[in-house]
């Protein structure tokens, strides 16, 4: 696409001063939810999530049971005020896609056999959004889902990479992801590195998609410790008193 | 045996961590990938008798057969009620698991939608069915009272050693308690009292994992309780 906006100067820095592969400053809160089993909040740039996880409880409507297993049902959500233009509430073709993918990408790590015909619940509520929030959302839903203490094989880190102005770029923002040529979310078991989430849209060579894939495990490992760190942080208190005495 | 008998250091884990890669036996919580074993939950680790397992830290409770819990009465069928006791499956409680004559139809007038109980886990087979009994001695309908919510994870620190816990938070603020292995608590006294002593069982709910709980809990009962209490 043409436009005048320079994505990456001669120094090699973005629009917003990051290198190409540096993700935007990331804060993650578990368990900022009490009516919640299992909450995080999650910060990542300008992107603003909340994920709520409720269950394993009874799975209505009836048909949706499984015996042999728990479902995953997630339910990805845009505030109206969360894009600059107001988006129109409720629920959309983008949404229930999005809902899919981190449903059956949180599905593939969580122990589900435990709990037949129950039911799941993972609420992903994108209160400001600025490019990416797919994956800010799978990886704040499985933090909260680790907080609700459900039995899980791995956290689930998330994060997209993209291309603008014909070079890879980690972490996509609102401007090179509008005006860039491609972006490829994807999210990882970091403990086998298997893919569970893997979107493309626009063009990629297959060198490019190859580097894209590597840099994006990587990132995913760093946002990985972030989880584990968040999670951690949530139990500390105790345990430093006991140090102490 | 020797060894085990130290007081296990305490060691956070999330979900995925790397717990034991050889000799130790996987316990509850774990589970094992390419002979590895790793943790299934945000827990504590504990190491007992070559087992490992992760405690959890929050979650809901998974019903074991002989539990004794403490349960509401959500719905009530012709020859059954339905009782909640925050599991994941709904917990039918039949008429004929109850210690009083019951008619068909009749079901109501022993026990509404509201009430608390205290009851029993009968079975849990393996498709996670539950059922629960009044059929035992001490089970029985809670009349009046508060139930107040805590992890099912907490509740032996919620007890106590020998029920030390307990017992101080019922004499010094001369309320019955009745802890339901769920972790659904009914507590029964002078209003002023109840608040006392379920702040107290909050306290211990958020600050489980602290070692000096007891003489802090305590702390706090006596600067709140009533007076004849001590």
């Amino acid at each position: 696409m043409d436009s005048d906006i320079v994505m990456v100067d001669d120094k090699g820095k973005r629009v917003d001063g990051r290198e190409a592969n540096d993700l935007r400053p990331m804060k993650i809160e578990a368990g900022v939810l009490p009516n919640a089993d299992g909450s995080a909040y999650l910060e990542i740039g300008k992107n603003k999530v909340l994920a709520a996880v409720y269950g394993p409880r009874e799975c209505h409507p009836r048909h949706l049971q499984d015996p042999t297993k728990a479902i995953v049902q997630c339910k990805y959500n845009m505030q109206s005020y969360s894009v600059s233009d107001r988006k129109r509430p409720g629920p959309d073709r983008r949404s229930a896609e999005i809902s899919k993918i981190i449903s059956e990408a949180l599905e593939s790590v969580i122990l589900t056999e435990l709990f037949p015909r129950a039911s799941i619940d993972v609420y992903i509520e994108i209160m400001q959004a600025n490019a990416g929030t797919r994956c800010a959302g799978l990886t704040a839903a499985s933090v909260a889902l680790a907080d609700a203490g459900m039995p899980m094989r791995d956290l689930v880190p998330s994060v997209a990479v993209g291309k603008a102005d014909g070079k890879l770029l980690l972490d996509l923002n609102k401007e090179e992801d509008n005006f860039g040529e491609a972006d490829l979310p994807l999210a990882i078991i970091p403990k086998t590195d298997e893919v569970v989430l893997l979107q493309m849209d626009g063009h990629m060579t297959k060198e490019e998609f190859d580097s894209a894939m590597k840099t994006g495990v990587a990132a995913c490992h760093e946002i990985y410790e972030m989880q584990k760190d968040a999670l951690r942080r949530r139990y500390s208190v105790g345990e430093e008193e006991e140090v102490e005495e | 045996m020797e060894n085990t008998n130290a007081k296990p250091k305490r060691e956070v884990v999330v979900p995925g961590d790397l717990l034991d890669d050889k000799e130790l036996r996987p316990g509850s919580g774990t589970y094992v990938q390419d002979g590895k074993l790793y943790s299934s939950l945000l827990g504590v680790k504990s190491i007992r008798s070559n087992y490992v397992n992760v405690i959890p830290l929050s979650g809901r409770y998974l019903p074991q057969t002989a539990d004794t819990v403490v349960g509401k009465i959500i719905d009530i069928g012709p020859s059954n009620w339905l009782v909640d006791i925050n599991a994941p499956y709904p917990a039918p409680l039949h008429v004929n698991e109850v210690p009083w004559r019951v008619e068909f139809g009749d079901t109501a007038r022993f026990l509404n939608v509201g009430d608390v109980i205290m009851a029993k886990i009968l079975m849990m087979d393996e498709t996670n069915k539950i059922q629960v009994t009044m059929n035992e001695s001490g089970m029985r309908k809670l009349q009046g009272g508060h139930v107040i919510q805590v992890s099912y994870s907490k509740v032996p620190r919620v007890i106590g050693k020998g029920g030390s816990m307990i017992q101080m938070i019922k004499n010094m603020t001369d309320c019955r308690v009745f802890v339901g292995q769920n972790g659904m608590i009914w507590i029964e006294g002078e209003l002023d009292n109840i608040l006392v002593a379920s702040k107290a069982i909050e306290m211990i709910d958020e600050e489980a994992q602290a070692s000096n709980l007891t003489d802090r809990v305590k702390e706090y009962l006596e600067r709140n309780a009533p007076a004849e209490g001590q």
